[in-house]
Parts: C-alpha cells; structure tokens; sequence
C-alpha cells in the first residue's frame, strides 16, 4: 500500500498524485460542513431542534417548518456554502499563479470591479429593471476591470508580481469610483449599497441559488483540470516553463476560472472580504500541497467560514441582522496575520 | 532630469519658482467655483471688507478656508509619502496605499459610532492613534519573513490592512445607518464645508510635523545609503526611522481627521519632486511640500468644475490622477531588476 493515489488520463495531460491523508481529510470536512448545516438551519430568531430539521430535510417533518426552512434559511445557507467554495477555490488559483500566500480577489480588484458595477446599477437602475439583475451588472464590472488589470500587466508577457500590483491601483481607482456613485446619490440608495458592498446574504432565495450554482458546478471541476500546471507552477516559471507547460496561456486560463469563480461569488452576496485570502491557507495546512487536494478542501473550507459568519451575522445581535462580511473579515483579517506570523521562516 | 536643478544656485531658483506656481494655484482656488470671481474683488475682499458684497462673503467665509486646508493637507500628505517612500525604500508608498488613511478613518467611525465622540479634538487623537496602528501592522506584516522588508511584501501588506479597515468601515456604516451621511465626506474625503476651526487643533502637530520632516533631509540623505552604511557613519539608525515614523503618523493621521482619506497625493509628488531635482532630501522635502499643497489646490479647482452642478469629492479627482502614475510605476518595476 502506497501513501499517494495517482490519477492520470490517457494522455497525460491530466495528471495528479493525492494524499490518502487529503482523502480522509476530506471526509471530516465534509462531515462537519453537514453539521455547520444543520446548525445554521435549525439556530435564528426562532430555533428549530436540529434533530427536527434532519426529519424535515428527509421529508418527514410535519410541515410546520415549510416557510421558515423552506424559504428562509435554506436558500441563505445553500448560497453561503456556495458563495464561499467559489471564493476559496478562486483565491487558491489566484495565490498558485502569482506564487504569493497574500493574494486575493479582493486585493486585486476583483472585487472592486463588482462593486463598481454593482453600486452603479444600485444608484441608476433599481426601479427601472428588476433588482434581478443586478448580479449580472457586478459579474460584468469583475470581468471588465479583470480584463483591465490583466492588459495593463502585459508588457512581454505577465508576470505575476505586475499582476498584482496593478490589481491593487486599479483596486484603488475602483474604490474611489464606488465611492463617487455613493456620494452623488440619495441616502436610500447610499444604505443599500453599503449593505451590498460589506457582504451579506440577507434575503437571498432559491433563484439565488439555481443562478449561482452553475458556476461552482462547472469551474470548480474546471479547474481540476490543471492540476498538472498547478502542482509544476509551485517551482516557479522557469521549471515550469522547461518542463512544457505554456505558462502565459495558462495563466490566461487559471485567471479567467478564478474571475468567474469570484465575481460570481461577488455578485450575489457582496463583498465577503478574506474568504479567498485564508481558505486556501487552512487547505494547505490540512491537506499538503497537491493542488488536486486542495481545490476540494479550499471548496469546503470556504463554504464553512462563510456560513459560519453568517450564523454569528445572523444571531449575535438579534434581531439586528449583520452583514457577513463584517465577521470574515473580522475573523480572517487577524488570523490571516497569525498565519503569517507563524510562517515567517517559511 | 536630475541635472536639471543640480547646483545650489537652481534649487534656489527652482524652489522659488514652485512657490510661484503655489501661490498661482491658491490664488485660482479663490477666484474660480460656481461664482467666479475677479482678482480685483477678491483683494477688495481682504482690503476692504464689505459685507453686502456676496462674492466677499464668499471668499472669507468658504473660499479662503478652503483654500488653507487644501494647501496644509496637500503639504502634509506629500511630506509624508516621501518620507514613507524613503523609509521602506518603496516607490509604492504613500498613506493611502499602506493603509494608514484607511485605519485612522476606521478608528474614526468607530469612536463616532459606539461612544458618541463628536468633538474634533478627540476625532484628531483618535486618527493618530488609528493611523499609528495601521502603520505599525503593515510595517510589522511587511518585514516578517526570513528575506526581512521586501517592497512587494509590504505593498501587499498595505493592501491587505487597507481590505481589513474598509471593511470593517463599511460594517459599521451598515449598523448605524444615521451615521452614514455624517461621516461620509471623511469617506470620500473633502476639503470643502469645512471651518477653520476644523483646522486648527491640528495645525501645531502638522506644523511641527513638516518643521521636524525639514530638520530629517540631511538624515535621510545617510540613511538612503543604507543601514549598515548609515551606521558606521555615526547615525542612529533607529531613532531616525522611529522619527521618521512618528512625523508620518501625525502628517498622514491629522491631514485624515480634518479632510478624510485623500489617496494618490503622497505617491505622485515624491515621485515628480525626486524626478527634477533629484535625490538630496533636504530639498526634496521642501519641493514636496509645496508640489503638494499645489497640486491638491489645483485638484480642488478641477473637482468644482468637472461635474457641474455638483462638486466631486476631492478624494475621487485625486485617484483619477493618481492610479495612471501607480500603473506608471508598478509597470516600470518597484526594484531595479525588475
């Protein structure tokens, strides 16, 4: 018996080793993302014994539930666990490319570039088209501003270094552009607006929730796909680049997985700050360094930070419901410099 | 371009040419807005002061203070970028990039929103103390690691520290919606509506700020040359930053407690100051000063204009000129090779 499993394709092209250790910690995380589930559903204004949700999910509950389960928690939760997959796996990719643990959607202007988009459609539009929209406007301002940053960058190919320092200027113009749109609207607009921009899964419904789930069915899968880059990325460009991999093309690639993945995430539960920065962190402790590991356990990790900071959003100043974004920032923001801290010698 | 102002002689010059182009941009701060004004009214106004004349109301009640405050903050912001950029050796650095605006603005809006604080004395010492924390977590999170300070890693520290207090920024707005709209000039940052009052408890500690930043040139000057060098010469190295760190601190927090968060002008100024007369800090802090209290003047003119009838925060005219000069310089490299 061998410590690593080797998945590989005909071709070879896909390729990657994982840990049996990966595969049991993927288990427990699994498990425990179940029971974050459970408890976000069954705690709230009214609680719910969990033993009580577990026989209203397997359908044999008495119906008494229907609206408060059916309607409000589960499409929160379910977006939650969703919204922070995405955001784990798209700070993964991002931290991979540009070789730095300090990487994230939301320091490259990812984020900005939703809230730009977003705030404009706030202040312009709502009222006049369905408020429905509005995650396509903060999906279009990401993949503008990503197309902006990345165009920038070029000069003789991209490095990742250029990358990120530019996300950051844009990421400032950004910010004073959301800012602009908040100062010449109306106080209404103003509240709505910073309520979208600090995160908050507030009033999310199942649409929500059919609308986000393509996009982490198709890119997390996705991005399995490069595994084999991923893992050879880790030695820097020039190995990677000796060893056959076409490094700019699928930097190219892995970006465009990472925006989508993010500036869905964005659009429809705001700017949840530091997902994407600590989720991958927690993987690589946990699960070693092998990105097809990762992926998945940055998936799970994700989920559970978010709804986690969304049962505390939700239930520790009743009745006043906190934007998420406020708590994984406030979490992730110092455990963020532990981890730095603790790694300093790496 | 360094050769330009080399000698003595045409720093004298140039130093006194920027005080012209200063004094042009103050005098264009108060005769241009919504109502324009002829010079010959507005010295009427200081002259002979009449009040049933509107445009003289005008000048002494909003223009002339306005005017003040983006000068001294201009100045203040600019000394205090290049002094970060000298201390970090970063051509990144500036309050707004490394956080420090955004800390001192938090700290702000948390004392207002959870202890009522409401007098300006407090909301000055509160921006100290948030941006002295700012500062000392990016400079802290910079130089952890085994290669020590690296520009990149400090940038992205900035950054990351900048995420953190936004953030928790926003939370609070969203908790107290009244306090929205009284603490959102700070947001945007303005120097406009505001009264002398305003200005003056903060004035000695940036007075003394920009007077200790001017004793700091020949210092600096050695410590450019690095540690190991400074040291050898005599220098406490130590004591020079810790200086160094404190003028940024009450330069960067006071210019936040009177106008909010204006970004772009400590990063631009150093940058085109260095670019003309070169690296002798005791004239480059000097240039600074008065490259920035223009510069801002003039940012504060264009933002009356641009959106008419509104005026545009002054914070969002600056990044506008500002984030084309951080692309300018994060594409040129922040180390030499780069």
């Amino acid at each position: 018996m061998t410590k690593f499993i080797s998945v590989r394709s005909k071709s070879g092209s896909i390729s990657c080793q994982l840990n049996k250790k990966t595969l049991y910690i993927f288990t427990i995380l699994f498990l425990f993302s179940l029971l974050i589930f459970v408890i976000s559903l069954s705690v709230g204004s009214s609680h719910i014994h969990p033993l009580a949700v577990i026989k209203h999910l397997f359908g044999y509950g008495s119906g008494e539930y229907d609206f408060t389960i059916n309607t409000l928690r589960l499409p929160r939760v379910l977006l939650a666990f969703l919204v922070g997959s995405a955001l784990g796996v798209s700070g993964l990719i991002l931290q991979g490319i540009v070789r730095n643990p300090l990487a994230s959607p939301d320091i490259i202007g990812i984020t900005g570039g939703a809230s730009v988009g977003a705030v404009i459609f706030i202040v312009y539009f709502v009222g006049a088209i369905s408020i429905k929209l509005m995650p396509l406007a903060a999906l279009l301002g990401a993949t503008i501003v990503s197309i902006i940053v990345y165009s920038l960058s070029w000069k003789k190919g991209v490095t990742p270094i250029r990358l990120v320092l530019i996300g950051i200027g844009v990421a400032a113009a950004a910010n004073a552009i959301v800012t602009m749109f908040i100062v010449l609207s109306d106080t209404f607009a103003t509240t709505r607006a910073y309520l979208w921009l600090t995160g908050s899964l507030y009033g999310a419904n199942l649409q929500d929730v059919l609308s986000m789930l393509p996009w982490v069915l198709i890119f997390i899968p996705v991005s399995l796909l490069f595994s084999r880059t991923m893992d050879v990325k880790e030695l820097g460009d020039d190995v990677a680049l000796g060893l056959g991999v076409n490094v700019q093309l699928q930097r190219l690639l892995l970006l465009f997985i990472s925006v989508s993945l993010a500036g869905a995430a964005v659009a429809f539960a705001g700017g949840i700050g530091f997902v994407g920065l600590i989720a991958p962190h927690i993987a690589r402790m946990l699960a070693g360094r092998s990105f097809a590991g990762l992926v998945p356990t940055s998936a799970l990790i994700g989920g559970i930070i978010v709804m986690v900071a969304d049962i505390v959003a939700r239930t520790a100043f009743l009745p006043l419901d906190i934007p998420a974004g406020v708590f994984t920032s406030g979490i992730g923001a110092p455990f963020f410099i532990y981890l730095l801290y603790r790694n300093r010698n790496m | 371009m360094g050769n330009l102002f080399a000698s003595t002689n045409s720093k004298v010059v140039g130093l006194f040419f920027s005080l012209i182009i200063f004094l042009f941009s103050f005098i264009l701060s108060i005769v241009l807005g919504k109502t324009p004004i002829t010079l010959q009214v507005a010295i009427d106004a200081f002259l002979n002061y009449d009040e049933s004349v509107t445009e003289h109301i005008i000048i002494t009640t909003s223009r002339l203070t306005r005017a003040v405050i983006a000068a001294v903050i201009g100045a203040s912001l600019a000394i205090a970028g290049t002094l970060m950029q000298a201390l970090t050796r970063n051509p990144l650095a500036a309050p707004d990039i490394f956080g420090i605006n955004a800390g001192a603005l938090f700290f702000i809006v948390f004392s207002a929103t959870f202890f009522s604080v409401n007098s300006l004395v407090h909301y000055m010492w509160i921006a100290f103390i948030g941006a002295a924390v700012a500062a000392i977590l990016v400079y802290f999170l910079g130089s952890i690691g085994h290669e020590g300070l690296s520009p990149i890693k400090i940038v992205l520290a900035g950054a990351a520290i900048t995420a953190l207090f936004v953030s928790f920024t926003q939370g609070l707005l969203v908790i107290d919606e009244q306090g929205i709209q009284s603490v959102l000039f700070w947001l945007a940052g303005s120097v406009a509506g505001r009264s002398m009052d305003m200005l003056l408890p903060v004035l000695p500690f940036i007075i003394s700020g920009v007077l200790v930043a001017l004793f700091l040139g020949k210092a600096i000057n050695i410590l450019m040359s690095g540690d190991d060098v400074a040291k050898s010469l005599g220098q406490n190295v130590i004591l020079v930053k810790v200086m160094i760190g404190i003028v940024v601190v009450f330069l960067a927090g006071g210019s936040v407690a009177v106008a909010g968060s204006i970004g772009f002008i400590g990063l631009i100024v150093p940058h085109i100051v260095r670019g003309i007369i070169g690296t002798d800090y005791r004239w480059v802090i000097p240039f600074s000063a008065l490259i920035g209290a223009s510069l801002l003047l003039l940012a504060d003119v264009a933002a009356r204009f641009v959106i008419m009838p509104q005026e545009m925060p002054i914070g969002v005219m600056t990044a506008f000129l500002g984030t084309p000069f951080f692309i300018y310089i994060a594409r040129r490299g922040l180390t030499r090779n780069d």
